[in-house]
């Protein structure tokens, strides 16, 4: 829903790629939808999360990145990483905020999301058209966005716009106002564009797909929440969830650019200087997963279920799946080498060799795990004519079989790790890559030095630790499956 | 000493680049802006952008074929052409290409367009010679086995049902093409159409590979962490050999008649919400009037603060989303487009006469100084963000050398500081008129077993 922050890059229009990269990211925007005037469709929640988990997983061998990072944690609490670079007049501004879904009451789902939406429409000093105006004036972009784990706030702006770019930064920061009318014109927005993308058959299978893996967990619903929970955010509501939450000491400020320390602090001091520590309120438990699901472990049982969804459709979209690992598992090295192995690795995963190389049963199939701060998924993805449905799913079924069976030969294990090892310098090629990446490694807490350490976690997995890993979170008789698609012509078995 | 020559000797074999003996001396034309630019005995040229800001690199290779150059009933050919580029040679076998640049950390795709087909892959600078012997190999000795032929074809028509059969606005976005196109192939979807595709076959493929991948009919490009001379010298001794292309190729040019009247066309499909997309012709780069079309669009679509997205989603709240884009980087006069998701309960209707209003307005009055501004400076500031990206800056040095010459873009960015208010005035009210446009709307059915 949100216009393309920089139209330039849909330029190239009408290209069709060879094939759809979940893993291997770089620009989102730029990667290649059919029709130029609509690259927003490709900002797909399970691609961004994608994207999120890619940061967080593959290594940096070279030292050119964390010699030249500082951290910092001021005195009202706030964390700030810089890294200077000078080759380009350029600076990208991340600021990570711990407020999301997993913060708001059920009934009151997508307020994190609305509130995030709501800081770029109107401020103490500006209304909504004047915050676009002056930062589509200066060709800069500033925008927020609640995903499951947290709120980012970004600014993309030249250095020799830096002051602009700060006072608007800190103005939709530190003094958004929620003006009743731009939040019932956001939630009217909100909710159209739900509407909207039920028209996409993914977009069906993942919300279906998510709900019954996590239950009532703030995870198992959209970050958008739904037509019913947004009716019942008001705006005292986001207020009171702003004021406890977009706090420094609950916030990480990652900088990377044209800008010296000396220019860093004034800045801090000058547009920040107000920003005050306060104390942090109670968060109430959450529902535990059991309760909804658990992909397939509902009340301590494996169960299997299939949802299928009809839809008048040539493909079949199919989901397979179940719950997944938290970040911080000790097994999070391990699973990702087994999962590049399994489908995870572009051309040269197993199921992409055999469901489109051997097959030609489908122009993408992936297999991810999605690991976030309490907890994950494990899923692989389709599509397929409809008519092919059961035998991708057997198969799918029988390439989960054979990983948790036999041992993945020497050359599969090598070459997953050369790629997860040597892929990081050029997955850090950019500065926005790097002001993310900072801001996502200080909030799951794996240290400035976690590009050191990756290439050994990576290395250190054995064939016998793939073996456990698969056996241990891969269940091939246990999932849950979605299938959206012509239902007559597709003929799933239960 | 002996023994030295014998252990250099064996670290050199291990190094997978074939070592070629032969003098180098290439055709350095130009060297300016950074480009160093070479062209090879065979009609091959070579870009190359040293960037040292960190230590990747990008290696493109781009065929001047697209889909426009397509036989009639072989839309597609040039798309499934790319798939089969990664289907093997006799030396490399099948996705051999892609495993050996991911075991080196790499990553590599390919994206067809209606005008050119682009190879790339990225790399730590220090694997960025893997892809040299590579992509030479593929340039000439592809071997598009009859098995693999149908077995990706049949991926490919996955790809299509993904992309459109099952997607309502990219339907009517196919529609609308092929409706605003009679006689140039523009108007075919670079994926193919079903029944076409059905119909290739595998001598297809190999006749349009043997006429259009040449050295003479490609360009290299390079942006990143390397060394020029260094790259330079590689590439002549893999790609210096390769034959050139016919010298008296047919190039067939299409012209597309005015049009003089407007074309309707509608879609129905089951979808959410009615979508309507407008195609005006126009002009392409670098023509005179493309640089204030261009500032055009970002005056009626550039952000949120822009006129179309204030007027029809933020006031009048009848469209979700709404887009202007100036397609004019084509290598013929392609078109202006415009796009809108209606709200729900609201009539396409009423998104259409408020987008020809604000069309209308900009006819009558010229825009605000400011707002002209405001574009330059969006487009000089994308300018310098992409450069934040090897990628995104070989496309752009690409892209331009696909129109004719990479110096086109100093070209281009004076041009578009040259734009006037007046200008803005002259070519809406030339190209966004009634008679030279197609209007395509989705209309929304509700199968009767969707819930």
């Amino acid at each position: 829903m949100k216009i393309s922050k920089n139209r330039r890059t849909l330029i190239v229009s009408l290209i069709f790629i060879n094939f759809a990269l979940l893993f291997l990211i770089f620009n989102y925007v730029f990667a290649l939808d059919v029709n130029p005037v609509r690259a927003h469709v490709l900002k797909d929640e399970a691609f961004l999360e994608q994207q999120r988990n890619d940061f967080v997983s593959t290594a940096l061998k070279s030292n050119t990145f964390s010699n030249g990072v500082n951290r910092t944690v001021l005195q009202n609490g706030l964390t700030v990483i810089h890294s200077e670079k000078h080759s380009l007049p350029i600076v990208m501004v991340t600021l990570l905020v711990k407020a999301s879904p997993l913060n708001e009451p059920q009934e009151k789902a997508g307020l994190a999301n609305l509130t995030a939406e709501l800081l770029t429409e109107g401020t103490k000093n500006r209304k909504s058209s004047d915050i676009s105006e002056e930062i589509e004036f200066i060709g800069a972009s500033l925008n927020a966005s609640a995903g499951k784990d947290y709120t980012v706030i970004t600014l993309s702006v030249l250095k020799k716009d830096i002051h602009k770019g700060f006072e608007l930064f800190s103005d939709i920061l530190l003094h958004p106002v929620f003006p009743q009318n731009e939040i019932e014109r956001e939630k009217g927005l909100i909710k159209g564009s739900l509407r909207q993308r039920e028209e996409e058959p993914s977009f069906l299978a993942e919300r279906a797909f998510k709900r019954e893996v996590f239950g009532e967990h703030p995870y198992g619903r959209l970050v958008e929440g739904s037509t019913e929970t947004i009716d019942n955010i008001k705006r005292e509501d986001m207020i009171k969830f702003y004021s406890d939450y977009f706090l420094p000491n609950n916030s990480i400020l990652s900088i990377v650019g044209a800008l010296t320390a000396n220019e860093l602090n004034s800045l801090i001091e000058k547009y920040l200087g107000e920003w005050k520590n306060v104390e942090l309120p109670y968060n109430p438990p959450l529902p535990p997963f059991s309760k909804g699901g658990l992909g397939g472990f509902s009340d301590g049982k494996k169960i299997k279920k299939v949802i299928k969804i009809d839809k008048d459709l040539t493909q079949a979209t199919i989901i397979l799946g179940h719950f997944g690992i938290s970040r911080d598992n000790p097994d999070f090295y391990a699973v990702s080498v087994m999962n590049y192995i399994l489908g995870g690795g572009g051309f040269s995963s197993r199921l992409m060799q055999s469901i489109r190389d051997e097959m030609g049963l489908a122009y993408d199939v992936h297999s991810f795990f999605s690991s976030h701060k309490q907890g994950g998924i494990f899923q692989i993805g389709v599509q397929t004519k409809n008519d092919s449905a059961n035998i991708v799913i057997d198969e799918i079924r029988r390439q989960m079989n054979r990983i948790r069976e036999e041992k993945v030969s020497d050359e599969e294990l090598s070459d997953a790790k050369s790629y997860l090892t040597g892929s990081f310098p050029r997955r850090l090629d950019t500065n926005r890559k790097i002001a993310d990446f900072l801001a996502t490694i200080e909030f799951y807490s794996l240290g400035l030095d976690y590009v050191e350490k990756y290439p050994g976690y990576i290395n250190s997995v054995t064939k016998d630790d793939i073996l456990k890993v698969a056996r241990k979170y891969l269940y091939p008789e246990h999932y849950i499956l979605v299938v959206v698609a012509n239902q007559e012509k597709a003929m799933v078995r239960q | 000493m002996e023994l030295i020559r014998i252990i250099l000797t064996s670290i050199l074999l291990l190094v997978p680049i074939s070592i070629c003996a032969s003098e180098v001396t290439p055709v350095r034309n130009f060297f300016s802006n950074g480009v160093k630019e070479y062209k090879l005995d065979n009609g091959l040229k070579v870009l190359i952008i040293e960037e040292h800001k960190a230590p990747v690199a990008t290696f493109q290779v781009w065929y001047r074929v697209g889909s426009k150059d397509e036989p009639i009933g072989k839309s597609g050919l040039s798309h499934l052409l790319e798939h089969m580029m990664f289907k093997g040679t006799p030396q490399y076998g099948s996705k051999v290409f892609s495993r050996i640049v991911q075991k080196n950390g790499g990553m590599d795709n390919a994206y067809t367009t209606k005008d050119h087909t682009v190879y790339y892959q990225l790399f730590s600078s220090d694997r960025i010679v893997l892809a040299i012997d590579l992509e030479a190999d593929r340039m000439q000795n592809l071997t598009i086995d009859l098995k693999e032929t149908l077995s990706e074809r049949s991926v490919v028509m996955e790809e299509r049902r993904l992309r459109y059969e099952d997607d309502p606005q990219n339907s009517l976005f196919e529609e609308v093409i092929a409706a605003s196109f009679k006689v140039h192939p523009y108007q075919r979807p670079v994926i193919g159409w079903m029944s076409d595709l059905k119909s290739i076959e595998r001598d297809d493929l190999y006749n349009y590979y043997k006429a259009h991948y040449t050295p003479d009919n490609a360009v290299i490009i390079i942006v990143g962490d390397v060394n020029g001379d260094e790259m330079i010298k590689k590439i002549t001794c893999s790609f210096g050999n390769i034959q050139p292309g016919h010298p008296k190729k047919k190039v067939i040019s299409f012209t597309e008649p005015e049009q003089k009247g407007e074309r309707r066309v509608f879609l129905k499909k089951e979808a959410e919400l009615p979508y309507l997309l407008i195609a005006y012709h126009t002009p392409h780069f670098p023509h005179e009037d493309s640089y204030a079309l261009d500032v055009l669009g970002l005056i009626l679509s550039g952000g949120k603060s822009s006129r179309l997205y204030t007027s029809l989603v933020y006031e009048k709240k009848v469209a979700l989303n709404v887009y202007a884009d100036y397609d004019g980087f084509h290598k013929d006069p392609y078109l202006f487009l415009f796009a809108a998701t209606a709200s729900p309960e609201k009539e396409i209707k009423d998104v259409e006469d408020a987008l020809y209003e604000e069309i209308e307005k900009l006819k009558k009055e010229p825009p605000l100084e400011h707002e002209v501004r405001k574009a330059k400076n969006q487009i000089e500031s994308s300018f310098i963000m992409e450069q934040d990206s090897v990628y995104m800056q070989a496309m752009k040095y690409g892209m331009f050398e696909m129109l004719g010459d990479w110096r086109l873009i100093d070209r281009y960015l004076e041009g578009i500081r040259k734009v006037t208010s007046e200008d803005i005035v002259m070519v809406a009210k030339k190209y966004l008129n009634e008679d030279n446009r197609t209007v395509g709307i989705l209309i929304p059915i509700k199968n009767k077993k969707s819930k």
